[in-house]
């Protein structure tokens, strides 16, 4: 079988061996793309899961309505509740906090923007202009990491509040469906953080640098970013739209 | 090396560019933080009550994801191959959502 020299332009000038693959890919590449598209499916599943259960709930709380603890009464506001018969004690407000999570969000979001800077760190390592520390590999992988660990912050305060409001896995479908997505998300960012943490622990011990190394953070980046946009998916059909 | 190597070396070569800059990457991130702020101001705006509240934050998340894609996991720059690995996982992933939502009487023709 015919069998090429890789091509990844970050293999040049790095003085390291080539591989030799069929597809004159890197075969890890390939496989971290394989994964992600099989992810794809994942979470499609589990967003689907969520928006067929979405209304079907038979008990509070709600992720957008107001509800009341003692009837299925549910409206768009408070008084529109009291307006039908419930107490104003038993008022239950909407459980989903946007200003939270759009804090969150943005928090993930730049993080991406870290994780690019990272790699471009790596991909330059020893070049000019690059030995500065706000250039460097290590400060971007530990902002990436520090910023992923910021957002699992705020999902556990989210899922905290939400248990302490009365909403657990088992109260409703909507607790149900909306625990098992974002907790799902939740755990990949967790890997992800543990990931970032490892290649930081390998940039202060002996320095990123080399085709090797670029491929190690590169394949790390594709994953970060892809647990970013399955949180641009998430964030607006559960937060956003109702 | 024989013939079929070198051209998938050639190929490879002609579909793989130079990544962004530190300077375009800060814009894909000012693009996406403008566009999350869209997001959330419209949220509290009465385009809430809108029938068009919905499909205008599916394309802005969308304008979002495809941003991400093609600059940050610099797919617009990478090999074609990696690009269809992603199509095939997204269009299967998007088809049984969508399926799931005719199936269960979420969306409806007409």
């Amino acid at each position: 079988m015919a069998t090429a020299a890789i091509t990844d332009p970050h293999a040049a000038g790095h003085g390291e061996h080539a591989h030799y693959t069929t597809t004159g890919l890197e075969h890890r590449k390939i496989a971290i793309w394989a994964l992600i598209g099989s992810e794809c499916m994942l979470f499609a599943s589990l967003i689907a899961t969520y928006l067929v259960y979405k209304g079907r709930s038979k008990v509070g709380p709600w992720p957008h309505d107001w509800g009341c603890k003692t009837s299925n009464v549910i409206g768009k506001t408070a008084e529109a509740v009291q307006a039908a018969g419930c107490a104003a004690a038993d008022v239950m407000k909407p459980i989903l906090d946007i200003p939270v999570t759009s804090q969150s969000t943005f928090v993930l979001l730049m993080s991406s923007l870290a994780m690019v800077l990272a790699l471009e760190g790596v991909e330059n390592a020893g070049k000019a202009g690059y030995d500065k520390w706000y250039k460097g590999s290590k400060f971007w992988l530990a902002m990436t990491a520090i910023m992923g660990a910021t957002f699992l912050g705020y999902q556990s305060y989210e899922f905290t509040s939400f248990v302490h409001e009365g909403l657990t896995i088992r109260t409703n479908l909507f607790g149900s469906s909306f625990f098992t997505l974002t907790g799902f998300h939740g755990t990949h960012v967790a890997v992800g953080v543990l990931w970032l943490m490892t290649l930081l622990f390998i940039d202060l011990k002996r320095g990123l640098k080399g085709a090797t190394d670029v491929l190690l953070v590169d394949i790390c980046a594709l994953y970060w970013h892809f647990v970013d946009v399955v949180w641009i998916a998430i964030f607006t059909l559960i937060y956003l739209i109702q | 090396m024989s013939d079929h190597a070198a051209n998938t070396v050639d190929r490879a070569h002609a579909d793989h560019h130079e990544h962004p800059t530190w300077k375009q990457y800060k814009w894909v991130a000012l693009w996406l933080t403008l566009i999350t702020i869209v997001e959330v101001w419209v949220y509290y705006t009465p385009f809430r009550e809108s029938s068009l509240f919905a499909p205008a934050l599916l394309v802005m998340s969308a304008a979002k994801f495809t941003i991400v894609v093609l600059f940050y996991m610099h797919l617009k720059y990478d090999h074609m191959i990696f690009r269809r690995l992603f199509q095939v996982g997204l269009i299967m992933g998007a088809g049984t959502l969508t399926a799931f939502l005719f199936l269960f009487h979420k969306l409806k023709i007409g």
